[in-house]
């Protein structure tokens, strides 16, 4: 069979580049920041070589720049940003203006450590800082991910039935700046793939005039919010048919979250991001032991897939999460959103929470091997164990 | 009016009547009513001139009617009579 790729070495930054510029949105607004900027840089590149059609707005802010994408995605034109940390937290204003509007914006983020101390390195605070923001959140482990995850949200958000914005996430500097070997797929066929942009009640369709973000009083405010959480409930049934279709481009199964030999794991690991690689080889190793372990790599973040996470936990003994952000006086996000699970299919379960990774602070495999051991001798306690930290 | 159900509304709240606003009868909010003492009444105009929902209407160089749809109650119209020809009226 003929090849229906080719193989580049790029970095994470630059495989979201190359699907934006297989994508070919009409508008790209952006504010370079660390480490979002080889995106940006990148696609820059291509508007000026003359090999996209977009056009791109250069912004003196995050603001600015989905401001300008909204405006551009309003009036109909399929239009994109990126951005990292202190930029995502300055889009903060408009990234519910984005969602409430219900335009299909698809936003790459860089992860990367929110300020105070001022931190250029990755961890996820910024992303789950904004993770109730209407937006869709997915996780890339590695490049061809974030390439793949681009491809597929490109798609979903432009279903009827959603009409959300999205941003895809990879882990800053481990993912963004280090290259790989990733497959780019054929130009025609990820563009048959996304297909057309046909946008819904645009602006400039002046036959069927519309007015964008009136004023809701108490009326109607709880019945907007109301259909946000339809249209999130219909991207789990939705993402499932737009990954059987790309899976026949890609030969990849793209599920909601991936399952690495968790089927008769007797302890697991949850973790998100660039760290599920390193969870895999630590894995492979003690099972090569004979030890019963697995890993449960979380890509979907919101909406969170409950109920199916629920059914992959189910019976195994001892489980960590990782959570490669903090919550002050509360649980960890994606330690929370484990729990829920069992506590919504009337389960009790001792679930061990770990903190790892703040501020691009290295996990390495004893530290993961370690974890695995401890949960194998049943040792899951109720207080959150802090990977690393110096105590 | 009865407020239809969020499954019928357009999403991200968008309106695709133009000019759908005049549906929305601003009355509604009203807490005081002004009660117009046409006998008495010079006909000046003051009231239609400051009145900040053109809610007194003018027919043949006289007041006809005020338009209690979106009328809202504010009293600038009993403030600036010179006549006093308006009385605000607490709604119970």
């Amino acid at each position: 069979m003929k090849k229906n790729y080719q193989e580049k070495v790029i970095s994470g930054a630059e495989a979201v580049a190359e699907a934006m510029r297989q994508i070919n949105p009409d508008v790209v607004a952006a504010y370079p920041i660390t480490p979002q900027t080889h995106i940006v840089e990148k696609y820059s590149e291509y508007v000026a070589d003359g090999i996209v059609d977009t056009e791109f707005v250069s912004v003196e802010s995050e603001h600015s720049a989905l401001s300008c994408v909204i405006g551009a995605q309003a009036a109909g034109a399929r239009s994109m940003t990126a951005t990292s940390s202190q930029g995502l937290a300055y889009m903060w204003e408009v990234l519910g203006v984005a969602s409430g509007m219900r335009l299909p914006i698809l936003m790459p983020v860089v992860n990367r450590a929110l300020s105070a101390p001022i931190n250029i390195h990755c961890d996820h605070s910024d992303s789950m800082g904004a993770s109730d923001q209407g937006w869709i959140q997915i996780f890339s482990e590695n490049n061809q991910e974030a390439y793949e995850n681009m491809l597929l949200m490109m798609k979903l958000i432009e279903r009827g039935n959603i009409h959300l914005p999205a941003m895809v996430l990879q882990d800053g500097y481990v993912t963004s700046h280090n290259a790989e070997r990733v497959r780019i797929y054929n130009d025609k066929l990820v563009k048959k793939f996304i297909g057309e942009y046909n946008p819904y009640q645009p602006l400039l369709d002046f036959s069927h005039p519309v007015s964008y973000g009136p004023i809701v009083l108490p009326d109607y405010q709880m019945e907007i919010k109301r259909q946000q959480v339809e249209a999130m409930d219909n991207v789990i049934k939705e993402y499932k048919n737009i990954a059987n279709e790309l899976k026949k481009i890609t030969n990849h199964d793209h599920s909601l979250f991936e399952q690495y030999k968790l089927k008769d794991a007797k302890a697991a690991i949850v973790v998100s991001s660039s760290t599920a690689g390193s969870v895999k080889y630590v894995v492979d190793k003690l099972r090569q032991k004979g030890k019963r372990v697995g890993l449960l790599k979380i890509k979907l973040f919101r909406p969170f897939p409950y109920g199916e996470i629920f059914k992959s936990l189910f019976g195994i003994k001892n489980i960590a999460v990782l959570d490669r952000s903090i919550n002050y006086g509360s649980d960890a996000a994606i330690f929370d959103e484990v729990l829920s699970t069992f506590a919504k299919n009337n389960q009790t379960i001792k679930i061990q929470s770990c903190i790892f990774g703040l501020g691009g602070r290295d996990i390495d495999l004893e530290q993961i091997e370690m974890i695995f051991q401890q949960l194998l001798a049943g040792e899951v306690s109720q207080k959150i164990k802090y990977i690393g930290l110096n105590e | 009016m009865k407020n239809k159900k969020w499954q019928k509304l357009n999403i991200g709240a968008r309106i695709d009547k133009p000019g759908s606003s005049a549906n929305y009868q601003t009355g509604s909010w009203r807490n005081q009513i002004p009660v117009y003492n046409e006998k008495d009444c010079d006909q000046c105009g003051d009231c239609v001139a400051f009145c900040p929902e053109d809610c007194i209407i003018v027919k043949n160089n006289k007041i006809s009617h005020i338009d209690y749809k979106f009328c809202k109650g504010c009293g600038i119209c009993a403030r600036e009579c010179p006549k006093g020809m308006f009385k605000m009226k607490e709604i119970k």
